[in-house]
C-alpha cells in the first residue's frame, strides 16, 4: 500500500516538472486574440491577458507581448477569471467511511460547538476529485466544515493545485461556519445557544487575562472555541450561518444585528420572502439555483427564481451547487458552472451570474485582492473556454492556476483511456 | 388491456373463475395478474397543431421548422407541414423544439415522497433481503409535489422503483405524471411490471448482521431464490394443468419471482460494477431470465460490448460517482462508450431534482463522448431520455417516440433542449396539455402544496 502511494505520488511530481516546467521556465504566457471577460470590468474583444510569474500582468486589447512569451492563441475562445465555488469539502472526503474511504469534513464538538475546527487542515491535496475539478475550470474553492453542529468551523480558502495545504492556501481561516434550523433542540432554545456563546466569546475577548487566571465564571464554550469566535463577534471575520425557513433567515439577521455580526446566509432556500430585509442589512447570499424540491419542513419555499429574486431586491448572491443530488460540495464540485446557467434560465442575468462564481465570493470572503478576476497583480487564475462556460458543450481548454497550467492526466481520464475501445488497454503502448 | 400479459391463459381461466365468485365466497384466491387495475383515462384535449418548430422525433432526423399535429390522445401526423382540422389549436413553435415526453425508468417518486420526512420514506422494505412480495404502488403518495416538478421537466412516463437495499426489493409501477387521488388513476395503463433486484454495497451494509454481509453471499441469496421460485412455478403449473386436488399455497414472494422467469415481469438490475454485472449475466442465465436494464451501471463502459451483444439495456447518470467504493470508477463518458459499442443507453434519474433535467444530464454526456472522439448525435440523445427507457419498461410500441398512432406525450422546449438556458415551455399528455409554463392555471399543485408551499408567484401560501 505504501510501495503504490509512493509510486503515484513520484509520478504526480515527475508530470508536475514536465509540465510546470515549460511555464516555469518561459514565465510569460500570452493568451491572446480570445473575448476576455475579466468580471472587473467590460468585456474585451480580441483581448490579451499577459500572465508573468504566476500574476496577470496585463489585460486588454491593446497589450505588448515580450519576446519569449508563450503564445496560447484563443481566438473564438472565451477567457475568464477561474471560477470560484464557495461551498465545498473537495479534498476532506472521498467515498464515505461507512463504505470505506473517509470523511474529515465534521467534527464531533462539544455541545454543538466545534469553532475551533480548521477544516481545511486535513485536506488531502492528492484527493482523486480535485483534478477533475480543476480540468473543469474551478480554480479557487472554499472548503468549509459540513454542517450538522450549531457552530461547525472555520473555512479556508484554497487554490487547486499544490502538493500541500500551505502551497494551495490563499487565505485561512476565512470565515466561521454555523446553522440554524430543523434539528435535536427548538428552534428558539438553537437561537439563544447560539446568543450565548456569541455572548461568551465577548466576555472571553474583554477578560482574557482574567479567564485564564480563573477568574471569570464558566463560560458556555471551550477556550479554544471561544479564541476562535473573538474576530467573529469583533465582526471582522464573516459567519456563513445555514438557514432555510424564512423565519430562520429573519432569527440570523436579528442575531447578526444584535452582535455585529458579518453575516452571509447560506442555503436560503427561502430567502426570496425575506429578500428586502437581506437587502437592507447587507447581507449576502450563497445558494443553488437549482433545487426546487420542498425537501424539508424549511424548505418549502425552494425555487430556482430565488437567486434573481434576491439579486433584483439588491442582494449580493453568490451561486454555489445545490442540485439536491449528490456530490455538488465534493465529487461535482465542478458543475457549478452549470448551476450558473441555471440561475440565467431562472432570471439572473449572464454577467452577474459569472460574477457570482467569481468576484463575488472573493469580495465577500475577503480574497478580493488575490482571485475573483482579471486584473494586474492578482493570482493567475485562468481559463480558456471553447464557448460560454454555462454551456455543456463548452470544454475548459486551458486552466492556469497561479499561472500554471497542470496537464496531469485524472484519474477518471485513465480510466477512460483504459476501456474506450475493446480490449481494454491494461499496458500502456 | 387487462391482464394481458402477465399470466399463461390457463392462469387466466383459474382467475376470472375466482372473480365471478365476488367477494365472500372465499377458498380461492388464484394469482392475479392485475390485483390493482389502472383508473386512468386522458384527461380532455383538443386537436392540437405546432407548426413552425424543430422536432426530434427519436425516430429519425430532426425535422427543421416542421410540425406536428395530435388529435384524440394520438400523434397523427409529423412532418414539414401537417393538415390541421378547422378546429385545432394551433400553437406557433418558432425557435423552438419538440421531443416526446421524457421517460425516466428510474424514480422512486411518491414513494420517497417531499418533504423527506420519516412518515413519507417508503421505498425499502428493509426486513428481509427478499422481498419480492412487496408492490412500489402501495407506497406511492399521489399527491407528492415532486411529480408536478418533474412534468415541468418535461417527464411524461416514469417508472417507480422500491429502494435497493434488498437483493429482491419488490415491483415497480409505470406512472403517467398526471393529478389524481389514486395512484390506480395515475398508473399507465397495460405496462407491464417490474422487478427491482440490487447488487453490491447496499444488501450488504443493511444485512451486514444477519447476511447477507458478502458479495458472496449476495449471489447466494439470488440463487436460493430463484431455485425457491422455479419449484414454485411448476408445482402452479402443473395445477393449472391438471386441477387435481388443493391448489399449491400462494406465496406473493414467489409469484413475482415466477412471473419473471416467465418473461411477463421486467427484472431492473441496480449494480455499479462491472465484474457485479458479468455475475448477475450468469445468474440470469443459470435460471433462465433476462435482465432488462442494469441500473446506475457506472462501470458499464468497461463491459459494453458484452451489454450490446447481450440486448442488456445500461441505464446511467452523466456524472454522479464518487460516493462510495463501489462508485469510485465513475466517468463521464460512460453513456458515450456505451452507446458506441451499440448498447441500449440510457439517462435516468434515481433522484427527484435530476429527473426533472435529464435533458441537461444527456448534454453533459454527449459532450463527454464528444471530448473523446465518439460523435454522439443529439438525435442520438434524445433517445437516451425517450425511446431507449420506454424499451426498458415494455412500452416501446406505445410512448418515446413522436411517429404516427403513438400516444401524443409532447414537450415544447423554449429552445434546444441540450441548452443550459432551455425549459419545457408546454407537456402534453396523450394529447391533453397538463403544463404550462406561460400559464399558472395550468401548473399542477399537489394537496400537500395548497397552504403549505407559496405559490410562485411571490404571494402568499
Amino acid at each position: 500500500m505504501r510501495a503504490i502511494t509512493m509510486t503515484r505520488a513520484a509520478v504526480r511530481g515527475l508530470v508536475c516538472m514536465l509540465a510546470c516546467a515549460a511555464t516555469a521556465g518561459a514565465q510569460t504566457i500570452a493568451i491572446t486574440g480570445g473575448t476576455v471577460y475579466p468580471v472587473s470590468g467590460p468585456k474585451i474583444e480580441h483581448g490579451t491577458v499577459l500572465i508573468t510569474n504566476g500574476k496577470v500582468a496585463a489585460v486588454g486589447a491593446n497589450v505588448t507581448i515580450p519576446a519569449g512569451a508563450t503564445r496560447i492563441d484563443a481566438t473564438g475562445k472565451w477567457v475568464t477569471p477561474g471560477l470560484f465555488n464557495a461551498a465545498t469539502t473537495l479534498g476532506l472526503a472521498e467515498g464515505n467511511p461507512g463504505s470505506g474511504g473517509y470523511n474529515d469534513s465534521h467534527a464531533k464538538g462539544e455541545k454543538g460547538v466545534s469553532a475551533s475546527f480548521n477544516a481545511w487542515e486535513g485536506i488531502n491535496p492528492a484527493s482523486t476529485f480535485i483534478p477533475p475539478t480543476r480540468k473543469d475550470g474551478i480554480t479557487t474553492v472554499m472548503v468549509a466544515p459540513s454542517r450538522g453542529n450549531l457552530i461547525g468551523g472555520r473555512a479556508a480558502v484554497i487554490d487547486l493545485n499544490g502538493e500541500s495545504v500551505a502551497s494551495m492556501l490563499v487565505k485561512g481561516p476565512i470565515a466561521m461556519v454555523a446553522e440554524l434550523g430543523e434539528g435535536g433542540e427548538a428552534r428558539a432554545e438553537t437561537f439563544a445557544h447560539l446568543r450565548e456563546v456569541l455572548s461568551d466569546a465577548k466576555v472571553y475577548g474583554l477578560r482574557k487575562a482574567a479567564y485564564d487566571n480563573g477568574a471569570v465564571r464558566a463560560l458556555a464554550a471551550s477556550r479554544e472555541d471561544l479564541e476562535a469566535l473573538a474576530p467573529v463577534v469583533a465582526g471582522t471575520m464573516p459567519i456563513i450561518i445555514s438557514a432555510n425557513r424564512a423565519s430562520d433567515i429573519r432569527a440570523a439577521l436579528g442575531i447578526a444585528k444584535q452582535f455585529g455580526l458579518k453575516l452571509v446566509i447560506e442555503g436560503g432556500a427561502e430567502a426570496w420572502e425575506a429578500a428586502k430585509e437581506i437587502a437592507a442589512a447587507h447581507v449576502p447570499v450563497m445558494a443553488g439555483a437549482m433545487n426546487n424540491i420542498p425537501g424539508s419542513f424549511s424548505t418549502l419555499g425552494h425555487r430556482q427564481e430565488n437567486l434573481a429574486l434576491l439579486k433584483a431586491a439588491g442582494v449580493q448572491v453568490i451561486i454555489v451547487g445545490d442540485g439536491g443530488g449528490l456530490g455538488e460540495d465534493n465529487y461535482n464540485a465542478r458543475n457549478v458552472r452549470y448551476e450558473a446557467g441555471n440561475a440565467v434560465a431562472y432570471g439572473m442575468t449572464w454577467d452577474d451570474a459569472l460574477k457570482a462564481v467569481t468576484l463575488v465570493p472573493a469580495e465577500v470572503l475577503g480574497v478580493s485582492d488575490r482571485v475573483g478576476s482579471l486584473q494586474i497583480g492578482k493570482e493567475a487564475d485562468v481559463v480558456v473556454w471553447s464557448g460560454d462556460p454555462f454551456e455543456f458543450a463548452t470544454v475548459a481548454e486551458h486552466v492556469y492556476v497561479r499561472g500554471v497550467e497542470n496537464l496531469e492526466r485524472t484519474r477518471q481520464e485513465e480510466l477512460t483511456d483504459r476501456y474506450k475501445t475493446k480490449p481494454p488497454a491494461y499496458k500502456k503502448p | 388491456m387487462r391482464m394481458r400479459f402477465l399470466l399463461p391463459t390457463l392462469l387466466l381461466s383459474a382467475l376470472s373463475a375466482a372473480a365471478q365468485r365476488g367477494p365472500g365466497a372465499g377458498a380461492l384466491s388464484a394469482p392475479n395478474a392485475n390485483p390493482f387495475p389502472s383508473t386512468y383515462t386522458p384527461y380532455p384535449s383538443r386537436p392540437t397543431v405546432i407548426r413552425n418548430v424543430n422536432i426530434f422525433t427519436a425516430a429519425g432526423p430532426l425535422i427543421r421548422n416542421g410540425a406536428i399535429l395530435m388529435q384524440d390522445g394520438k400523434v397523427v401526423s409529423v412532418g414539414a407541414t401537417v393538415n390541421a382540422p378547422a378546429d385545432a389549436v394551433v400553437i406557433d413553435g418558432a425557435g423552438k423544439y419538440v421531443t416526446p415526453g421524457i421517460v425516466d425508468d428510474h424514480s422512486h417518486l411518491g414513494a420517497n415522497a417531499a418533504p423527506n420526512v420519516w412518515a413519507r420514506s417508503d421505498a425499502n422494505e428493509l426486513v428481509n433481503p427478499v422481498t419480492g412480495y412487496v408492490w412500489v404502488e402501495h407506497s406511492v403518495w399521489p399527491q407528492d409535489p415532486q411529480f408536478p416538478r418533474d412534468l415541468a421537466g418535461g417527464v411524461t412516463t416514469i417508472q417507480v422503483l422500491p429502494g435497493s437495499g434488498n437483493l429482491f426489493g419488490g415491483r415497480s409501477v409505470i406512472l403517467k405524471m398526471v393529478p389524481s387521488p389514486s395512484v390506480q388513476g395515475m398508473k399507465f395503463p397495460g405496462a407491464k411490471y417490474g422487478l427491482k433486484m440490487a447488487c453490491g454495497e447496499n444488501p450488504m451494509r443493511v444485512y451486514s448482521t444477519r447476511g447477507p454481509q458478502t458479495r458472496m453471499g449476495d449471489v447466494a441469496g439470488y440463487r436460493a431464490a430463484w431455485i425457491q421460485a422455479e419449484a414454485y412455478r411448476r408445482r402452479w403449473d402443473k395445477w393449472l394443468a391438471d386441477k387435481t386436488g388443493d391448489p399449491p399455497t400462494r406465496d406473493l414472494n414467489l409469484e413475482t419471482l415466477a412471473e419473471a422467469l416467465r418473461g411477463n415481469i421486467l427484472v431492473h438490475q441496480h449494480c455499479y460494477m462491472a465484474d457485479e454485472m458479468m455475475q448477475l449475466i450468469d445468474v440470469s442465465k443459470e435460471f433462465g431470465y433476462k435482465i432488462r436494464s442494469f441500473h446506475h451501471a457506472i462501470e458499464a463502459y468497461k463491459i459494453a460490448d458484452v451489454l450490446a451483444k447481450e440486448g442488456i439495456a445500461a441505464s446511467m447518470w452523466a456524472d454522479w460517482g464518487g460516493m462510495k467504493m463501489e462508485m469510485m470508477d465513475g466517468v463521464r463518458a460512460n453513456m458515450a462508450i456505451v452507446h458506441a459499442a451499440g448498447g441500449i443507453t440510457i439517462m435516468h434519474s434515481d433522484d427527484a431534482s435530476g429527473s426533472q433535467r435529464l435533458n441537461q444530464e444527456a448534454a453533459k454526456s454527449m459532450a463527454a463522448g464528444r471530448a473523446i472522439g465518439i460523435n454522439v448525435t443529439e438525435e442520438d440523445a434524445i433517445k437516451w431520455m425517450t425511446i431507449n427507457p420506454a424499451w426498458a419498461i415494455g412500452l416501446e410500441d406505445k410512448i418515446g417516440s413522436l411517429v404516427t398512432g403513438k400516444n401524443a406525450d409532447v414537450v415544447l422546449w423554449s429552445g434546444n433542449p441540450f441548452s443550459v438556458y432551455t425549459r419545457a415551455e408546454k407537456v402534453w399528455i396523450d394529447g391533453a396539455m397538463l403544463f404550462d409554463r406561460t400559464d399558472p392555471r395550468q401548473q399542477w399543485r399537489t394537496d400537500f402544496e395548497l397552504g403549505f408551499v407559496p405559490v410562485n408567484n411571490g404571494g402568499s401560501r
